[in-house]
């Protein structure tokens, strides 16, 4: 495992680095509409082109560099908790995440042991779980906030319900393979024991399920995010990561769109990777080898 | 038997008695919203357990179709019930009559919006976005050190809250549709990446070891083993995509748009209390997306027949 990943280093920051050089070379052209008047008032020139390219306070494609010092002059050089700090919005985004992914994960394990435990449930529900998901709800999603909004629920509700919207679909597929996944062997030494359901529920299915509820988990809490984030498009929210997305293309500030983008993406990896290291430290406390 | 039929009267009766105690206060009071509740659940056993009544009863055979369906009737009809019970203003939620009716009304521009979205956007962005997947994926394949380069970034990629590009999409391609099938290939092109490269591993050492003996060089390998043992893969890929492509071409259209297309409609419907005209549309969404993902499961059946998922 270790020597793969190992492996893998070379590869990988060739392919960055690759993307990173791609990345300065095309603002040199996408940004041209807005530099090249600059750059024959400067005397034109291979160095002014380079230095007006990268640096454009309002660029169709910042730089590299110019997205990291957005990023430290938004998390870093303010307080954390004045409107400009990107920690405040993606604290604001974050909790009603949190608060949908518990949400849409409880009602998908729920789900999920009544499909496994009653016949007919899965009968009549599966097909709709599944029909649920067609429907493109991360689209509907701003609809629906204004809606709930006007039942005045608290904000954070609201948006939280989106994400666990999302949230409960692969956790309750996930979920019903992983409770069907003991063998028959197992099932049979069960009733040897004369379990009844709910003992090979608690003892048995839940346990076994437990690698196809992590994998689950890991997909739900990505998506949950995403849903945060759209849920706050349309409602002219004022805070979190969306609402600095609409405002950053309202008002051309392509910068904080970057930063407010990379900050996302940043949270959502690290999201994903703290489930993963529960699902190490679960399944080892379980015995499973590494 | 009889216990399903049991429930049925139960739930069906307290489904009732909560119908009647609504307060019909304009607005809703707190007391509503408990009701409310009591109401949803409820009506949710009462359909459930009148299509568990409907296994029981009905042959074998048509249980497949009929029980979901009759499960769904349910859940409409208590729809119906609800907002006639409740008397909720038509602004928080419309009945599927109402619906139904300004669908009918406002086929025109519900043809408009689709052609816009669905045509302009969703359907040349998924093929490109897939495609260009897809090629990549085969380029990998043939390239280990790229394969072992781009697949950690891809799998991170696919995790990251893509629909965020969309605002810079629509400043690089315009308000028209090239943003949002733009969004749409942005969208489709990672999952499609990963799950080919995943499909390509997927065939066994004995078919590959034959292969070789065979002497067959890399494109007869891939043309007649390895892309076809991918085709599960792809076509799960496919299916993702087919969900993620509508739900990019609609998000992006909350970034600006000209005066058509589904996400246009929607948030300005919304923003003039035209809750009728916000479902009409999320019905046309809701059927084109079950119709795309329909047509990709046949399709999927008749290409992978051999798949031990379809033995009987």
């Amino acid at each position: 495992m270790k020597t793969e990943a190992a492996g893998n280093l070379l590869p990988l920051a060739t392919v960055t680095l690759g993307i990173l050089l791609l990345w300065y070379l095309a603002a040199i052209p996408m940004n041209a509409v807005l530099t090249t008047p600059k750059i024959a008032a400067a005397g034109g020139g291979f160095w002014n082109t380079l230095a007006f390219s990268w640096n454009e306070a309002r660029p169709v494609l910042p730089s590299p560099h110019q997205v990291i010092r957005e990023i430290w002059n938004t998390v870093f050089a303010v307080e954390p908790w004045s409107i400009k700090s990107l920690i405040f919005h993606l604290w604001i985004t974050l909790s009603s995440t949190l608060v949908g992914f518990v949400m849409g994960g409880l009602l998908g394990i729920l789900l999920a042991i009544g499909i496994v435990h009653v016949g007919s449930m899965e009968k009549s529900l599966m097909p709709w779980v599944i029909a649920s998901q067609t429907i493109p709800i991360l689209a509907i999603a701003p609809m629906l906030i204004v809606v709930l909004g006007k039942t005045g629920l608290p904000d954070i509700f609201t948006k939280a319900t989106i994400s666990a919207y999302l949230c409960f679909f692969p956790v309750t597929i996930g979920m019903v393979k992983g409770l069907r996944s003991p063998d028959v062997m197992q099932q049979d030494l069960m009733r040897t024991y004369n379990a009844s359901s709910s003992q090979t529920l608690w003892k048995l299915r839940l346990p076994a399920s437990l690698p196809f509820l992590f994998a689950s988990l890991k997909v739900s809490v990505a998506i949950a995010l995403t849903g945060a984030i759209v849920a706050e498009l349309p409602t002219g929210a004022v805070a979190g990561i969306g609402a600095r997305l609409l405002n950053g293309s309202y008002y051309g500030q392509t910068l904080q769109i970057w930063a407010a983008l990379f900050v996302a993406a940043f949270a959502a990896a690290m999201l994903v990777w703290l489930l993963g290291e529960m699902e190490r430290q679960s399944l080892k406390r379980m015995g499973a080898k590494p | 038997m009889m216990r399903a039929g049991v429930t049925v009267s139960i739930s069906l009766a307290l489904t009732i008695l909560v119908a009647l105690s609504f307060s019909r206060a304009n607005p809703p009071t707190g007391q509503d919203w408990a009701l409310s509740l009591a109401f949803v659940i409820f009506s949710w056993v009462a359909a459930w357990s009148l299509s568990w009544l409907a296994d029981l009863v009905l042959p074998k055979v048509s249980t497949r179709w009929l029980v979901p369906t009759i499960f769904g009737i349910g859940v409409i009809a208590a729809w119906e019930a609800y907002v006639h019970a409740s008397a909720i203003p038509v602004v928080l939620l419309p009945s599927p009559a109402e619906i139904a009716a300004k669908f009918a009304s406002s086929l025109p521009t519900l043809a408009a919006d689709f052609v816009q979205t669905i045509i302009r956007a969703v359907i040349p962005g998924w093929l490109m976005g897939c495609g260009s997947g897809f090629l990549v994926a085969i380029l990998c394949d043939r390239n280990d050190f790229l394969r072992r380069g781009l697949l950690p970034l891809g799998n991170l990629v696919a995790a990251l809250p893509i629909v965020g590009v969309a605002p810079i999409l629509v400043m690089w391609f315009g308000f028209d549709w090239p943003s949002k099938a733009a969004m749409v290939v942005v969208m489709t092109f990672f999952p499609m990446l990963i799950n080919t490269l995943a499909g390509l591993n997927a065939s066994g050492h004995m078919e590959r070891d034959l292969m070789n003996s065979y002497a067959a060089n890399w494109s007869t390998t891939l043309l007649k083993l390895r892309l076809p043992a991918a085709m599960p893969f792809i076509f799960n890929a496919l299916k993702i995509n087919s969900t993620l492509a509508m739900i990019g071409a609609i998000v992006a259209e909350f970034f600006g748009t000209p005066i058509v297309g589904m996400g246009f409609r929607m948030s300005t419907e919304v923003g003039r209390q035209g809750l009728d005209m916000v479902w009409s549309e999320i019905t046309v969404a809701a059927m084109t997306g079950s119709l795309f993902y329909g047509c990709l499961t046949l399709l999927e059946r008749r290409v992978t027949f051999w798949h031990p998922s379809y033995r009987r």
